[in-house]
């Protein structure tokens, strides 16, 4: 990617693309409070449906659907015992299967833990939402480790953490194995969907064969963590390589975006940190030998202005507000006004914006119906789909498999 | 005093990797694509089916150390597919077979847990146990579990997945928007399971459930097996006897060890095929089974059980002479081992042989061809009506050698006269997968212990 700094909006080529990251009644603590907000549907396909339908309204690339193995927490290293915000989640790729058959475009792209979850599985369970998405999925992975995560599964001895240890080598070593760890898990995930050609289905009568063997392949992997053999049991995906993404606040995740994912999401907080961010990440892409080949979208918390006569201490991004913590920015503000920001992300060589509406649905219809409008007016948005998968959407080729013979 | 008539409970299972799925067929569609499982899910429900049924297999097969090419392979995730089958659907049951050995309590109750939420409550499970090695090698942990200890891990697993799907109340989530009270209590999902495979503890994610628990089936015939079944555990238990002395000794030794009537159901796989006339149907059954079962596919079934390369055998000639060799490591790899005692078992097939005049491959298609319902459909339905009525089971797991619109032609012909007959539901009458099934509704019962 070549960051179109100096290009002015009349000359940009290239269009934004706009995902949206789904989490349970919003991102604000507060979100399911507010007078639209359905806080005793967060677990009903319907919700979730209306969601998904109202994004592709918007035209948008893709919604992520966040998850975790341990429950929510104000503590991001261990479970707390409060009772007033929302507590509980489904399994984000289950999520995922159910809107997938009632939409028609938009990507779907549920977060899976890499830590104590196996790549076989993962590998199989995305490959199958692709093909109930006919071409429209993605993972996120996400390392874990922390907050009593490992007793959920009770294998493996994990330390416990805390903000006054963070900085210690010992965690620091800890944390960088974890990414290397992700590191080996997406390259199983990635070799198992490669695993079948695609032609390997022949269904030949004359020699009664279904498929042709030779087209099938072991992957053979063998790593500190974990060992895989393969092939998958689940022939290649429609998309062959669904979009692996992962979200990143320093170098190690930046890095291991830079070897494995096709979209990065960075939490800049300003301009200069936009810029040292995108600089970051594009020397790590170079590292990696990958130039182009990584997509990088700020992720942004907005709070859309939609109704001027509206008092402010009813917004709960102002009630509440000591909870509101992010580590992506939060933006409250009129549409040209969160327009104007992400059109600078845009001018800084951004490929995209992922927004995180702080409250459901309100800020996601704010941004179906007025910011995505907004967007196209300015040129930067697409007014229609024109592709059917979400590769095809990003403008990402459908890749070969790696053991297709040249 | 005449018995009550038994409401035939009903599964349609579509085949994922097997030798019964006529590929060749010119209507036969894809195995993967989703509008398969849909076709298949909607004519299953069209017909009022208790449930939609998936299997699985963790590894592809293996002959020799090459991957078997002759049958259909590729599948999808069950859960997966079943979670998306529940937007297209409405009260079919969606029941996926996972396997306990290569699966994580807490991870696969929350997927289960999650399936049940967005069906509203249609979910099921079918434990299953196969454990080896070969499976193994693509999993993190490795084939790691002795044979003799699938069942204690699989009991385990059981109980433990129960108490995370019982750590929720039905009334923990308030969600007060004026109180600003979300949770009724601050340890909501707390659990805490310890047993000799699993030690685990935390808070689970998954608030309860519509059904509070997924429907538990589970295959697996062996005493072990049997005595898991019976013991409180499993709602129901996939057999695999067909013939209807077979069924019914199996259905009363099931129901003996259980001592609760009515519990476990027992539902044998099934296959049928539909003709005008009788005549019809059982030349269009030699039809089938024929393409079902080629002379090297009759060879290679009978190598799972010889354990050793059978190629050099006629299949039109008589059974090889040779013993089967319980020595060597498994000739074929990834196949569900139903047969566990393979010198008992050849024997029996040589009476069998030698009984019928029975070449290699007709042997193989009396074993594993056998399609167990075969006849017009007004035959059809009596006789599934009556090994029900008989106590050869409660219903069938029904799969068709067609994918995906096989299994049409009976929920159109046979389906309306077992209605006829007061057999089978005319309505779903309930919203759950425990309501078709006639279980009680498990809501409204638990209460956590804290922990
Ligand atoms: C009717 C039936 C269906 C089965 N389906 C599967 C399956 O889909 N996947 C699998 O891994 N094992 C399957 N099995 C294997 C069983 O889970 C079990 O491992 C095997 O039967 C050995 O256990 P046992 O000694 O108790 O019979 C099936 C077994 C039976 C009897």
């Amino acid at each position: 990617m070549v960051p179109a700094v100096s290009a002015g909006k009349e000359t940009s080529v290239t269009q934004l693309h706009l995902a949206v990251a789904l989490d349970g009644a919003g991102w604000h603590p507060a979100a399911w409070r507010t007078p639209q907000a359905r806080p005793r549907d967060l677990l009903t396909a319907g919700y979730w449906s209306g969601l998904l339908a109202e994004a592709e309204r918007g035209l948008l690339d893709f919604a992520t659907i966040d998850d975790s193995l341990t429950i929510q927490s104000a503590d991001p290293f261990a479970p707390d015992e409060r009772t007033d915000q929302v507590r509980g989640r489904l399994d984000a790729v289950g999520i995922a299967a159910r809107v997938a058959p009632v939409t028609e475009y938009i990507g779907v792209v549920p977060v899976v833990t890499t830590t104590h979850t196996e790549p076989f599985h993962t590998a199989k369970n995305i490959a199958t939402l692709d093909y109930v998405s006919t071409g429209r999925a993605g993972v996120q992975i996400r390392t874990g480790g922390f907050g009593g995560e490992a007793a959920l599964f009770g294998r493996r001895e994990l330390p416990d953490l805390n903000l006054r240890l963070l900085n210690t080598p010992e965690i620091q070593q800890f944390v960088a194995e974890r990414f290397d760890e992700a590191a080996d898990y997406v390259e199983v995930v990635r070799r198992l969907w490669d695993s079948w050609q695609d032609d390997a289905e022949i269904r030949d009568v004359t020699t009664g064969r279904f498929i042709d063997r030779d087209r099938l392949h072991r992957i053979n992997f063998e790593g500190r963590w974990f060992s895989v053999r393969g092939p998958s049991i689940t022939p290649r995906p429609p998309q062959g390589q669904p979009l692996v993404t992962a979200l990143g606040h320093a170098t190690v995740p930046y890095r291991l975006a830079a070897r494995q994912a096709d979209v990065l999401f960075v939490t800049p907080l300003d301009t200069a940190g936009a810029i040292r961010i995108r600089d970051e990440v594009l020397r790590e892409v170079a590292a990696a030998g990958r130039d182009g080949q990584l997509k990088i979208f700020a992720d942004l918390l907005v709070h859309l202005d939609t109704d001027k006569a509206r008092p402010d201490k009813a917004r709960p991004d102002k009630a509440a507000t000591s909870d509101h913590v992010s580590d992506a920015r939060i933006l409250a503000g009129s549409v040209t006004t969160i327009a104007d920001h992400i059109e600078e992300l845009h001018q800084l060589g951004y490929d995209g914006v992922r927004l995180r509406p702080g409250v459901l649905p309100d800020d996601l219809t704010a941004i179906t119906g007025l910011l995505v409008p907004e967007l196209q007016r300015r040129g930067l948005f697409r007014t229609r789909y024109t592709s059917s998968t979400l590769r095809g959407h990003l403008g990402l080729d459908r890749p070969t498999s790696r053991y297709q013979p040249v | 005093m005449s018995k009550p008539r038994k409401q035939i409970i009903l599964g349609h299972y579509l085949g994922g990797v097997n030798h019964s799925t006529v590929w060749s067929d010119p209507d036969a569609g894809s195995q993967i694509d989703f509008a398969t499982f849909r076709h298949a899910a909607q004519a299953a429900e069209r017909g009022k089916f208790d449930f939609f049924f998936l299997a699985e297999g963790l590894a592809l097969r293996e002959r020799q150390g090459e991957i078997f090419d002759q049958d259909v392979i590729g599948r999808p995730d069950a859960i997966t597919v079943l979670t998306a089958l529940a937007a297209v659907t409405e009260h079919l049951g969606l029941i996926a077979t996972v396997n306990a050995t290569f699966n994580e309590p807490y991870e696969l109750a929350r997927q289960l847990a999650t399936l049940d939420h967005l069906s509203g409550g249609r979910a099921g499970w079918n434990i299953v146990t196969s454990s080896d090695a070969f499976t193994g090698g693509n999993f993190r942990r490795g084939g790691f579990l002795d044979r003799a200890d699938r069942y204690t891990r699989a009991e385990e697993f059981l109980a433990a997945a129960r108490q995370l799907w019982d750590s929720w109340a039905d009334d923990d989530i308030v969600a007060d928007k004026e109180s600003g009270q979300f949770l009724r209590r601050p340890d909501a999902g707390s659990f805490a399971f310890s047993g000799r495979q699993f030690d685990i503890s935390g808070r689970f994610t998954v608030p309860r459930s519509p059904q509070g628990q997924p429907v538990i089936l589970q295959a697996g015939v062996s005493s072990e097996g049997r005595e898991f079944a019976a013991g409180g555990g499993p709602d129901a238990i996939f057999s695999p006897y067909h013939t209807l002395a077979e069924a019914q000794a199996f259905y009363r030794d099931i129901r003996q060890r259980s001592g609760v009537p009515g519990r476990p159901k027992v539902l044998p796989g099934a296959s049928f095929v539909l003709g005008d006339t009788e005549a019809d149907a059982i030349e269009r059954h030699r039809e089938i089974t024929y393409a079902q079962i080629s002379g090297r596919g009759a060879q290679v079934l009978l190598e799972t059980v010889w354990n050793r390369d059978l190629s050099a055998f006629d299949p039109d000639g008589p059974l090889p002479d040779v013993d089967p060799d319980t020595e060597a490591p498994p000739f074929i790899q990834g196949r569900a081992r139903i047969h566990q005692n393979a010198p008992e078992t050849v024997a029996q097939w040589r009476e069998i042989a030698e009984a019928n005049k029975y070449t290699l491959r007709e042997l193989a298609i009396h074993v594993f061809g056998r399609t167990e319902f075969v006849g017009t459909p007004t035959q059809v339905a009596d006789r599934l009506d009556a090994f029900v009525q008989s106590d050869g089971s409660d219903g069938f797991i029904i799969g068709s050698h067609l994918t995906p619109a096989g299994i049409d032609e009976f929920v159109d012909r046979v389906v309306p006269l077992l209605q006829e007959r007061g057999s089978l539901r005319t309505e779903y009458e309930g919203t759950t997968l425990r309501d078709n099934l006639g279980l009680p509704a498990l809501t409204g019962q638990v209460t956590p212990a804290r922990v």
